[in-house]
C-alpha cells in the first residue's frame, strides 16, 4: 500500500459528494458522459489500429535494434550506460515496448542499479509521443501536424539528458 | 506529414525485414497487430467510459471551470491565442491535473473532448493549430508528478526504496515540459514565416 493507492477512491469520493451537495442529477449526468464516453472510443478505435499496425511493424523487424547496435560505440564511448539505450529509442514509439523493457532492466541489473534507476526515470518522466499525436490528432481528422513530431521528439531527448545527467552526476 | 510519419514505419520495417531474413516475423506482426490493438483497446476502454461518466458529473458540478479558473494565469502564457473563458481550457485542466497524479487512460477522454473543441473553432480542419500542437506538447512532454506503475515494478523487484524515485522524476518531468514549450514557441515562430 502506498499514499499513490488512495488517489482514485478519494478522486471519486470527493467528486461525488461535492456534485451531490451542489445537487447535480449525478446518475443521469454519468449516464450522459458514458454515452459520450463510447462515441469517443468508436473514434479512437482506429487511430489505434493503425498506430498499433505501423510501430510493431518498425519494432518486429529490428530495424531499431540494428540502428542501437551502430550508434552503441559512440555512446559507451561518452561513458553513458549503453544498455538503456534501445530503451530510450523505443520510448518515444511504444509505451508498451519499453515498460516491458524497463522491467527488463530492473530485473536484470536490479530495482537500485543505475541503470535501473535510469529506466525508471526516462518511462515515468515523459509520454509515448507518436501514440499521444497519433491518437488526438487521429481523432479529430488532423493530417497536417506541422512542427508537432518535432517539438514532441525534443521533449523526449531532453528527458535521455536529463535522466543521465541526474542519475550518474547528482544521485548517483 | 502524418502519411510519411507511418507510411515510413511501414516501408522501412518490411524492407529491413525483407532484407536481414526476417520474413516470418514480420508475417506474424502483420497478421497479430489486429488483435494487438484490440487488447490494448480493451485494457483501457471500459475505463474510459467510467471516467467520461466521472468527467460529466465533474463539468455538471462545475469543477472543470474551477480548475480552468485556479490555472488562468499559467494558461494565459502557454495558450495566448485562447480566450481565458474558451470551453476548451477546463478539458485542458481537466487533462493536465489528472496526468500528473499518473492515472494516464483516465486523463485521455478529457483530452479528446478538450481537441474536439479546439478543433471546432479550426478553419483548416486537416491542419492543426498552434493551440493544438501546444497542448499536445504538454501531453507527450508527460508532466506526471507520480509515476504510479514504474513505482509498482520497482517495488515488485524489491527496491530498497521504491519510491526514490519520485524526486528525480518530478525534476525530469518540469525541465523537459519547459523546454519542450520553450522549443514549441520557438517552432511557431520560425515556422509562421
Amino acid at each position: 500500500m502506498s499514499i499513490s493507492d488512495y488517489f482514485l477512491p478519494v478522486v471519486v469520493f470527493v467528486v461525488i459528494v461535492y456534485a451531490l451537495i451542489k445537487k447535480v442529477d449525478i446518475y443521469d449526468s454519468f449516464i450522459r458522459g458514458a454515452k459520450e464516453g463510447l462515441h469517443l472510443g468508436a473514434s479512437v478505435f482506429p487511430c489505434l489500429v493503425a498506430m498499433i499496425f505501423g510501430v510493431n511493424i518498425l519494432l518486429g523487424s529490428g530495424f531499431i535494434t540494428t540502428l542501437f547496435s551502430v550508434v552503441k560505440p559512440f555512446f559507451s564511448s561518452l561513458g553513458i550506460p549503453v544498455e538503456v539505450m534501445p530503451m530510450a529509442i523505443i520510448r518515444p514509439i511504444s509505451g508498451n515496448a519499453s515498460f516491458l523493457l524497463m522491467t527488463d532492466l530492473i530485473k536484470n541489473y536490479g530495482a537500485d542499479s543505475l541503470i535501473g534507476n535510469l529506466a525508471a526515470c526516462m518511462q515515468g518522466a515523459t509520454d509515448t509521443t507518436i501514440y499521444v499525436l497519433s491518437l488526438y490528432f487521429g481523432s479529430i481528422g488532423i493530417k497536417k501536424i506541422r512542427y508537432a513530431l518535432a517539438a514532441g521528439l525534443f521533449a523526449d531527448l531532453i528527458t535521455i539528458v536529463m535522466s543521465i545527467i541526474l542519475m550518474v552526476f547528482i544521485f548517483g | 506529414m502524418i502519411n510519411y510519419i507511418w507510411g515510413s514505419f511501414i516501408v522501412i520495417g518490411i524492407v529491413f525485414s525483407v532484407v536481414t531474413g526476417n520474413i516470418s516475423g514480420i508475417n506474424n506482426e502483420i497478421i497479430g497487430s489486429g488483435n494487438k490493438s484490440l487488447e490494448l483497446f480493451m485494457s483501457m476502454f471500459p475505463l474510459m467510459i467510467v471516467w467520461s461518466g466521472i468527467m460529466n458529473i465533474c463539468k455538471d458540478a462545475g469543477i472543470l471551470d474551477m480548475l480552468a479558473r485556479k490555472m488562468k494565469p499559467l494558461f494565459k502564457i502557454i495558450f495566448p491565442e485562447l480566450d481565458s473563458d474558451d470551453e476548451a481550457l477546463s478539458y485542458i485542466a481537466s487533462n493536465l491535473t489528472i496526468n500528473m497524479l499518473g492515472i494516464h487512460n483516465a486523463s485521455t477522454p478529457f483530452g479528446l473532448k478538450a481537441m474536439e473543441l479546439l478543433q471546432k473553432k479550426n478553419k483548416d480542419k486537416q491542419r492543426a493549430t498552434r493551440s493544438m500542437i501546444t497542448f499536445l506538447v504538454l501531453n507527450t512532454s508527460g508532466v506526471t508528478l507520480i509515476a504510479t506503475d514504474v513505482i509498482a515494478i520497482r517495488s515488485l523487484y524489491n527496491s530498497v526504496n521504491p519510491t526514490f524515485i519520485l524526486l528525480p522524476t518530478i525534476i525530469i518531468t518540469i525541465t523537459n515540459t519547459v523546454f519542450a514549450l520553450l522549443f514549441d514557441r520557438f517552432l511557431w515562430k520560425v515556422c509562421r514565416k
